[in-house]
């Protein structure tokens, strides 16, 4: 699949954009879901994601081929992200909080049932459950668990989307695993 | 073994791989001893299969067609591929009549001085303009009726008029179309043959099938 990415992005920096559509469609929904993770709202998560890939595609020709494109993208669509919770106003974030029945519309087109081994996790409740609990989590913890154990980037790889020191990165998920071992220890 | 700190420190270290052959017996032991360790232990590792349950959410049906219709426009020479690949037959036809009709190239062929813009990084073999490797050219870059090849960078943008990017390792010999790896702005490839051709072909087709 790697390869299948470079030789689109091979195609793309010669300016074939339709190239870039088969990038797009392969990485929508990482980014998307990503970026929702990240704001806890579909329309903002839709918006940032939709302005990741194209700031992708504009700056294509600085993205260096001999580093991984997926390291490159997340970095992009973190960054917007965080930027748009700095720029959140107050009375806007407890709007979120109290709309959470618009995410119903959210969980009805459900992902793809990718249902992992974890022996004693079954059932769609507890899944929403535990993804509730991640976004309690403060954005700097949420991102590089999200990163971590969603998106299984590597430590390194985390550090450089995150452009923050190795340590910092290790020092934040014990910090992040932690409080999600006691969030989660009585289900 | 301080279970507080030290050992709470060491799995975490476990859980990230980064624990040395001794911290890990170390661990173990305590471990093997120490209940209420190995309820934290426990619990840490399966909040981490927790994490992994999360819900999934997949992107909008029209995403993807949403992204697309925002992009900038593409550039015209693409298009041109496009139809190329696509009508490979009607293109090698076209060219061959035209080539045929002749005197193409009678009022094409007076104007073939090579010129090119003054840089003194730029070095000039025949009809070739090089940029050395290691090399840094400022500024814009134009070559007429010369080919080019780009071991450096150029730090702006570069016009080439009827001549070819020549890359050192070229690929399914796609030379003219070849990407401008080293040039840090725009990179404008005008071949007025082709600009001609590509019109006189539509031009043709158009006259014989009217469409
Ligand atoms: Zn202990």
């Amino acid at each position: 699949m790697d390869q299948f990415i470079k030789e689109k992005i091979k195609e793309v920096k010669k300016g074939d954009q339709a190239a870039f559509g088969d990038v797009v469609s392969f990485y929508q929904s990482k980014i998307y879901q990503h970026c929702f993770r990240m704001l806890g709202n579909a329309h903002e998560a839709e918006d940032m994601a939709q302005e990741a890939f194209i700031r992708a595609y504009v700056n294509i020709h600085s993205f260096d081929d001999r580093r991984k494109f997926s390291t490159w993208l997340y970095r992009i669509a973190t960054n917007l992200t965080i930027d748009r919770i700095r720029k959140r106003k107050p009375d806007y974030f407890l709007d979120a909080e109290i709309k959470g029945a618009e995410g119903l519309n959210m969980y009805s087109q459900l992902a793809s049932e990718e249902r992992l081994p974890g022996e004693e996790v079954e059932g769609l409740e507890l899944q929403r459950y535990i993804h509730h609990e991640i976004s309690q989590l403060p954005p700097k913890y949420r991102s590089i668990i999200m990163l971590r154990y969603l998106e299984e980037f590597s430590l390194q790889e985390i550090s450089e989307i995150l452009d923050i020191p190795l340590g910092t990165v290790k020092t934040r998920i014990h910090r992040g695993r932690e409080a999600l071992r006691k969030r989660l220890r009585h289900v | 073994m301080d279970c507080n700190r030290e050992s709470i420190e060491l799995m975490h270290k476990y859980l990230d791989g980064d624990l040395t052959k001794p911290e890990e017996c170390g661990l173990r032991t305590h471990l093997e001893t120490c209940a209420d360790c190995q309820h934290h232990f426990h619990e840490l590792k399966r909040t981490i299969t927790l994490i992994k349950s999360a819900e999934h959410f997949s992107a909008p049906e029209d995403f993807t067609q949403k992204v697309m219709k925002n992009l900038p426009t593409e550039k015209k020479r693409v298009t041109y591929k496009r139809w190329f690949k696509v009508h490979p037959i009607l293109t090698a036809a076209a060219l061959f009549f035209i080539l045929m009709m002749g005197g193409i190239f009678s009022s094409w062929s007076q104007d073939t001085q090579l010129v090119v813009s003054k840089q003194d990084e730029l070095i000039i073999e025949g009809d070739t303009v090089i940029v050395p490797e290691g090399v840094t050219v400022p500024g814009d870059v134009l070559v007429k009726n010369g080919n080019l090849i780009i071991n450096g960078t150029i730090d702006g943008n570069v016009t080439l008029v009827n001549g070819e990017l020549i890359e050192e390792n070229p690929l399914e010999g796609e030379n003219l179309m070849a990407s401008a790896g080293g040039v840090n702005g725009e990179f404008e490839s005008v071949d007025r043959v082709f600009e001609w051709m590509w019109y006189k072909v539509k031009d043709i087709f158009k006259s014989v099938f009217s469409f």
